[in-house]
């Protein structure tokens, strides 16, 4: 393999390869998520200079005594939920684009994420005092749900990636449905609150929300990136996967499960964010290449980056009126989607 | 199965569901949250007194049965133009985005002009329908043209895009949201009869366009190569038939809001009854939209009174699980 470095740490235990090029790349885009965080957090009521907001975060003493609290306590939590939440969704995105070897699968598009926004929902209008941390495994519930429909619906027994999106479409109407049902009995004010949410907002999350978010990109996260040998050999189809040693259904259902509470708990924490676990990875292909060793991780950063960076211009577009950041997503992800069906138009 | 061939049969079967919207009608202005007798119900139209109950009946409910039997027709009667347009049975006004379309012009409207009058509400809802068609209709057509089902994903994905916007347009104006969720989620509600008079011109234009161009689109869902052959100039009939349908899916927005799946049902019932011949699919298609929806609405009224759910609801669930029915049936992985 040419260009690649291997690393082995402890004694050579364990070996891991290392891509340069998606080594470089992923450094570049974790400093284009940081600007997009400094940049983000120094945007607001009482603007803050760059470098004040990198003194802040590290901790530094400079000449105003208010910015360590607003930048740590009031707007930091902000924008770690943007990238926190972007990486879920963009490796959920990745994982499941791999899975069933198709470019439009994401967990946006074929509804999932608009079965775990109904199961919070439902949660919030039915119960509207209970705490946060009760979203991500109700949203996680909702997710499985649609997509265990998903599967034998549309996935089982089938190798047709439109008949896969087409399902999907149809399942996030039922869910999409369902939602606005219950959104009709909430009142007015939590209607609103409910609507910016659905539409996939950061707007106020604390540290709390941060700190709910955290286990379960904790756990999922690295079952997804230590799983990239077994993705990349189911990519190669079942047979092969099996040839190659890996226990497919047991691999799939592993990397399924970790797909799903990826874009679960992203849908808990800053609601329905459409299109980034379909963008990212694809931009991320055309950075490193299709080998998920590379593509997870870089995928991971660059949905963080967008979604800071979606969050930023929904802040500073139309200030001091604030865009829900799955607004910009939407406008930038949806004629990307357009584009992507139209180069595959005949297939 | 086909089950009507004969001309005869097709008419007589016309009549009959005919018969039962006319039933439709009736149960639909004796069912409501009040509760009012049938022969209260009776009374409001032969011998009306000016009670509370004679109000409920001729200015609520009569109006709301109507509204919901002309949304139907009209939504119905398009999503049958489309299907046979595009050849594909999985199509229909809101799942390619024409209604999506007309809702962000609508909201536009009300946001930047403060439009308040159902005329100018039908005029925007024409032009962010036509827009809407005109890039499905780019989509499908240029460069060699989308297969028809990646069509359908583009349309999903054009709606998805439309509604958001109309999500970022209600976020600046909690007002306006105010007014208009309930119209949002699709309702044929507290509209007056002055609406539907209103609209009443549009849709019967888009109707009589339809019903003219039958034999033409019958032909187009042979082929573009067989339609050319037959001496027709395809592109005329498309023009028209994309006018229609925007005129049809327009008005019917403009009066109830987005209403999900009814034209992607009904065609294919209508289908079901009398197979191909866009002559008689259209007149049961309107007749069976119009079924369809005044149910849907009744529904939508009893299932949880005295609250009320919004019709779009209740045409989602029902029209949702058909279109994953269709999907897999139409297309063998």
């Amino acid at each position: 393999m040419r260009g690649r470095a291997v690393v082995r740490p402890w004694g050579g235990r364990v070996s891991v390869r290392l891509d340069p090029r998606s080594v470089v790349v992923f450094v570049l885009l974790g400093l284009a998520a940081f600007a997009g965080v400094v940049a983000n957090v120094g945007v607001g009521e009482y603007p803050i200079a760059p470098l004040d907001v990198i003194r802040a975060l590290f901790g530094i003493e400079s000449g105003d005594g208010n910015y360590g609290f607003i930048v740590n306590v009031l707007r930091l939590p902000r924008a770690l939920v943007a990238v926190l939440v972007g990486a879920a969704l963009a490796v959920s995105g990745a994982v499941l684009q791999g899975l069933t070897r198709n470019d439009l699968a994401a967990p946006d598009i074929v509804g999932v994420n608009a079965g775990a926004g109904l199961a919070a929902v439902t949660l919030i209008v039915a119960f509207p005092s209970v705490s946060a941390v009760f979203l991500p495994p109700a949203a996680f519930g909702g997710a499985l749900v649609v997509a265990v429909l998903l599967y034998l619906l549309a996935w089982r027994g089938s190798s047709s990636p439109t008949r896969l999106v087409l399902i999907g479409v149809g399942l996030s109407a039922v869910a999409t449905a369902l939602t606005t049902f219950m959104i009709t009995f909430g009142d007015i004010y939590q209607v609103s609150q409910a609507l910016v949410w659905l539409t996939g907002s950061v707007y106020g999350r604390s540290w709390e929300r941060v700190l709910t978010l955290l286990p379960w990109l904790a756990v999922f996260m690295p079952l997804a990136l230590l799983r990239f040998r077994h993705l990349n050999a189911l990519g190669l189809g079942d047979e092969v996967a099996t040839g190659l040693g890996a226990r497919v259904e047991l691999e799939r259902g592993l990397l399924v499960l970790a797909s799903v509470a990826l874009a679960a708990s992203a849908v808990a924490t800053a609601g329905t964010i459409g299109f980034v676990g379909l963008m990212a990875p694809h931009i991320a292909r055309k950075l490193v290449g299709p080998a998920h060793g590379g593509l997870l991780p870089v995928s991971a950063m660059t949905g963080g980056a967008t979604v800071v960076l979606a969050d930023l211009v929904g802040r500073t577009l139309f200030a001091p009126v604030e865009i829900p950041c799955g607004i910009v997503t939407a406008v930038v992800g949806a004629p990307f989607f357009l584009y992507l069906l139209y180069r595959t138009r005949k297939t | 199965m086909r089950v009507l061939r004969s001309r005869s049969a097709l008419l007589v079967g016309l009549v009959g569901c005919s018969a039962v919207l006319f039933l439709c009608l009736l149960a639909s202005v004796r069912f409501g949250a009040a509760r009012i007798g049938t022969w209260d119900v009776i009374l409001a139209f032969v011998d009306y007194g000016g009670s509370e109950d004679d109000l409920i009946i001729r200015t609520l409910r009569v109006p709301r049965a109507l509204i919901a039997a002309l949304v139907g027709a009209a939504l119905a009667v398009a999503g049958a133009i489309i299907q046979g347009l595009t050849r594909n049975p999985l199509s229909d006004p809101g799942i390619l985005g024409i209604e999506a379309g007309a809702a962000l012009a609508v909201v536009g409207s009300v946001f930047l002009l403060g439009a308040s009058s159902l005329t100018t509400y039908a005029l925007f809802a024409f032009v962010g329908a036509a827009l809407a068609a005109v890039v499905v209709y780019g989509l499908g057509t240029l460069g060699g043209g989308m297969n028809p089902m990646k069509l359908v994903v583009a349309g999903a994905a054009l709606a998805a895009l439309l509604s958001s916007l109309t999500t970022a347009v209600l976020i600046f104006n909690q007002r306006t949201l105010e007014e208009i969720r309930f119209w949002l989620a699709g309702s044929v509600a507290g509209r007056d009869l002055g609406l539907l008079l209103q609209v009443l011109p549009y849709v019967s234009v888009g109707l009589l366009l339809a019903f003219a161009l039958s034999r033409q689109i019958t032909a187009l869902t042979l082929g573009e190569d067989v339609a050319t052959g037959l001496g027709q100039r395809t592109a005329w009939v498309k023009f028209f038939s994309v006018v229609a349908v925007v005129l049809l899916a327009g008005s019917a927005v403009a009066i109830a809001g987005p209403i999900g799946f009814v034209g992607l049902v009904v065609p294919h019932v209508a289908r079901f009854f009398v197979g191909v011949d866009y002559r008689w699919i259209l007149p049961y298609s309107a007749l069976l939209g119009a079924v369809l929806l005044v149910s849907a609405d009744i529904a939508a009224r009893v299932v949880l009174r005295p609250q009320e759910l919004p019709v779009g609801i209740m045409t989602a669930l029902v029209g949702a699980p058909f279109f994953i029915y269709l999907a897999r049936k139409r297309i063998k992985g």
